[in-house]
């Protein structure tokens, strides 16, 4: 019991004295309301599996839903009802990523920079992001409203770039998209995720992922059964074309073609002038279809 | 049968078989109505009327293998867990996704989530299980609620619980969420995670079959191996055999993403190629052309042009130098640097990494010091050479398979595109600009914040 202060704090804010070895005090519990609540709570859970350890991940969310972050009181909550230390419990929770060691904001912001999403333009919104919000990655706006982390791929590829608010996707971003959409949620407006339901606050999500499922009318059913690129191949199947499809054509291997190598793109594809205005915004989740829409056409010229 | 042929006179809608898919566009198909008004949950009574025995016969006979990377049979795994043992089975669904590019079990888990618990509780008769676990992936909340509701619908129309259906056959689900780490798909990580540690994974043999969930037999499979089984079960191996080839028979789930016109996911019998998945859906965006891809996630080589003609199924990819992994495919347009690719891919490695053995642990850091070096203009000519000495050294010496996935976009790029390492070594920086290759990549931005398209003036082509 002397050692998760300093191993829970070591990463958190840098205000935070570091301990040198000395014996720190145990966290305190939590009032005696909250901790009979909590209390009922992880006996259910710890009843779902065979072995009471096993509910380990699931109680460090719930103790997640009670503070935004997995404190050294949550630590030793989890490590009572499990029979376990503490410095077992905090060996756990360091090794996840979703476990965090400092309030997360009201609203937890996920920008997808795994190499597809980058490419695609996460790396730029997330950029313009930190910007926009003046913090930096996995840090909280004063108002407490927005935190931000650049998150890996998190299964989505096909919508990229894919951002997402306390693990509700919000799919095929734009940094003018993600900017208005962290701007909407500092001032309180109802923002809709493209797949699952309204959002709740960070704490909320947090119950659900421990086990407790969205009681809420509708979430369930929100959003409907996925975008465009969900039900493309089965269009397909059905016998409809998808936008832009149906005429592509092959031209010759990238062998034959000399200067591959070089980059095509910036130096020989400057912005057209002659652009048309939008159909439908960029941003909008009814422009199905066209995520890698049209970009300049240079290079690949048809032969 | 060339591509042309194919899309030109059969149609995409001959090639494609949604089978997982086929409902996804019916009213709510994450309902037990809808998935019962499809055949639902009549796989599961034609197992019922076998011996578990016979189930397990059937499922190795179809030839179905995994798809969560490795293409084990899956049939032949459930063979392995000893019978009359005394110890309980568990069967422990893998829905960690996270290998990146890999984006099928979670929009198959979102639409129909039935599927794999028919699935389960099939593959939980078969090996004698009475507690069966899905790990799913902490990061996608609008999963979990699906599956945490569609368990409970299980249980309250008697799908689920004490003698499901009259059979006797008693089973519970325990739908279980990770907390982030991409090591906890790995097989004996995740039993770990279950078992309330840290996900590092565990020293085979004993293998789970043996020694798996708290030391008991175990099966591990893939959310769409076990949601195949259904099918198998109602419509029989003949039928999935006719699918697909001789050793990789059957339908599966190809996630087009990247440079495409239209990604998403295409269910088709195995051994289809790029080719014609790019042919019916559009190809790669208007004015571009492909440059490199991957067959199956970040941890399989990449592939070039050269390879659109592979026939996407087990044989087909690894005879090319591959692996059809988890058939994500991840598709990168001349616009990308590829160098920066493989960097942001090896700092995810290095991320990852549990950190339980060397080679891993140092190599990937190593790597990325490297890479990231080279990338900014920084490198000289022998960084080419450490950086294959240090993927050799990772690949095949590493405690599980990351090691070896982390070494492979390093050792296929360098393959492939070794001149272009040379030239951000010799200008002294990156030639590609960034801008070009995002999604929003010659749209205007208008005054309103959101952006203009150009008009459709060139077809996409495909190489
Ligand atoms: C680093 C790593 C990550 C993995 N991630 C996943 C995953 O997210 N989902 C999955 O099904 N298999 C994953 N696997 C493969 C599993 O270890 C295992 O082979 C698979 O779940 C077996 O299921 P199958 O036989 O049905 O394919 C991963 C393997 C490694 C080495
Ligand atoms: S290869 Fe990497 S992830 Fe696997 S055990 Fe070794 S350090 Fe851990
Ligand atoms: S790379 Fe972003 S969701 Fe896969």
């Amino acid at each position: 019991m002397t050692t998760h202060e300093t191993a829970t704090t070591h990463e958190g804010p840098a205000a935070q004295p570091v301990g040198l070895g000395m014996p720190a005090l145990p966290a305190p519990d939590y009032p005696a309301d909250v901790r009979a609540r909590l209390d009922a709570d992880a006996k259910e859970l710890i009843g779902r599996y065979p072995v009471a350890r096993s509910a380990l991940l699931p109680l460090l969310h719930l103790v997640q839903s009670e503070e935004g972050w997995v404190s050294p009181t949550g630590i030793r909550f989890c490590a009572e009802q499990l029979g376990l230390t503490t410095a077992e419990v905090t060996a756990v929770a360091t090794f996840y990523t979703m476990y965090r060691r400092r309030p997360a904001g009201k609203y937890h912001v996920g920008v997808c920079t795994n190499t597809l999403c980058a490419v695609l333009g996460g790396d730029q919104i997330f950029a313009e992001l930190k910007e926009h919000l003046g913090i930096e990655n996995n840090e909280t706006t004063e108002d407490g409203a927005v935190s931000i982390e650049h998150i890996e791929c998190n299964a989505a590829c096909d919508y990229a770039p894919v951002m997402t608010v306390n693990w509700e996707f919000f799919d095929n971003q734009t940094p003018e998209s993600a900017k208005r959409l962290v701007d909407d949620l500092r001032a309180g407006h109802t923002v809709l995720p493209t797949r699952g339901a309204a959002l709740c606050t960070f704490r909320e999500t947090s119950r659900i992922l421990a086990g407790f499922p969205d009681e809420r009318p509708g979430a369930l059913d929100a959003s409907g059964a996925g975008g465009a690129p969900s039900l493309a191949g089965l269009r397909l199947a059905r016998g409809e074309t998808l936008p832009g499809g149906g005429a592509a054509r092959v031209v010759s291997p990238r062998h034959q073609d000399g200067a591959d190598a070089a980059p095509g793109g910036p130096s020989q594809g400057a912005p057209s002038a002659h652009d048309a205005p939008a159909e439908t915004a960029a941003s909008d989740p009814h422009r199905t279809g066209d995520a890698a829409g049209p970009a300049e056409p240079e290079g690949g010229e048809d032969r | 049968m060339t591509a042309d042929s194919l899309v030109g006179e059969a149609g995409p809608e001959k090639l494609l078989t949604p089978v997982l898919s086929a409902t996804w566009d019916d009213h709510r198909p994450w309902t037990l109505d809808t998935y019962r008004r499809h055949d639902g949950y009549q796989g599961l009574a034609a197992a019922l009327r076998m011996q578990p025995d016979e189930v397990i016969a059937l499922v190795k006979d179809a030839g179905l293998r995994g798809r969560g990377g490795a293409g084990f049979p899956t049939g032949m795994k459930w063979q392995f867990i000893p019978q009359g043992d005394g110890k309980p089975h568990y069967l422990v669904v893998n829905a960690d996704e996270s290998e990146p590019g890999t984006c099928k079990d979670m929009p198959l888990l979102f639409a129909n989530p039935h599927s794999l618990i028919e699935g389960m509780v099939i593959a939980s008769y078969a090996i004698r299980c009475s507690h069966a676990f899905v790990y799913l992936r902490g990061e996608v909340v609008p999963v979990l609620r699906r599956l945490q509701a569609a368990v409970a619908e299980a249980y309250e129309a008697g799908l689920l619980g004490r003698d499901i259906q009259g059979s006797g056959f008693d089973l519970d689900i325990t739908v279980h969420a990770g907390a982030g780490a991409y090591i906890c798909g790995e097989e004996t990580a995740l039993l770990d995670s279950l078992e309330g540690r840290r996900g590092q994974p565990r020293l085979r043999p004993p293998f789970p079959a043996i020694a798996g969930l708290y030391a008991c037999p175990t099966v591990v499979n893939n959310v769409e191996s076990i949601a195949s089984v259904p099918a198998i079960l109602h419509r029989g191996k003949e039928w999935f055999r006719s699918l697909g080839s001789e050793k990789s028979p059957g339908f599966t789930l190809y996630s087009l993403s990247g440079h495409v016109t239209n990604p998403g996911q295409y269910e088709a019998p195995l051994g289809v190629t790029l080719r014609q998945l790019l042919e019916m859906s559009g190809g790669v965006r208007e004015g571009h052309r492909l440059k490199f891809w991957t067959p199956g996630g970040s941890s399989t080589p990449m592939f070039t042009d050269q390879h659109l003609d592979v026939p996407l199924d087990y044989e087909g990819v690894g005879a090319a130098g591959s692996m059809l992994g988890t058939k994500a495919l991840q598709v990168f347009d001349e616009t990308t640097c590829v160098v920066r690719a493989v960097t942001r891919w090896t700092e995810f490695y290095a991320h990852e990494s549990c950190g339980k053995c060397t080679p891993c642990r140092e190599g990937t850091y190593w790597l990325v010091q490297l890479m990231r070096r080279i990338e900014a203009g920084e490198g000289v000519q022998a960084d080419l050479d450490k950086l294959l000495d240090i993927a050799d050294n990772i690949f095949g010496k590493s405690f599980c398979a990351l090691g070896d996935g982390a070494a492979s976009p390093i050792t296929s790029s360098l393959q492939y595109f070794r001149e272009e390492y040379e030239q951000h070594i010799a200008q002294r920086g990156c030639p590609f600009d960034p801008a070009a290759s995002t999604v929003w990549a010659g749209r205007q931005p208008a005054v309103n914040g959101n952006a203009a398209r150009r008009p459709a003036q060139e077809k996409g082509v495909l190489a």
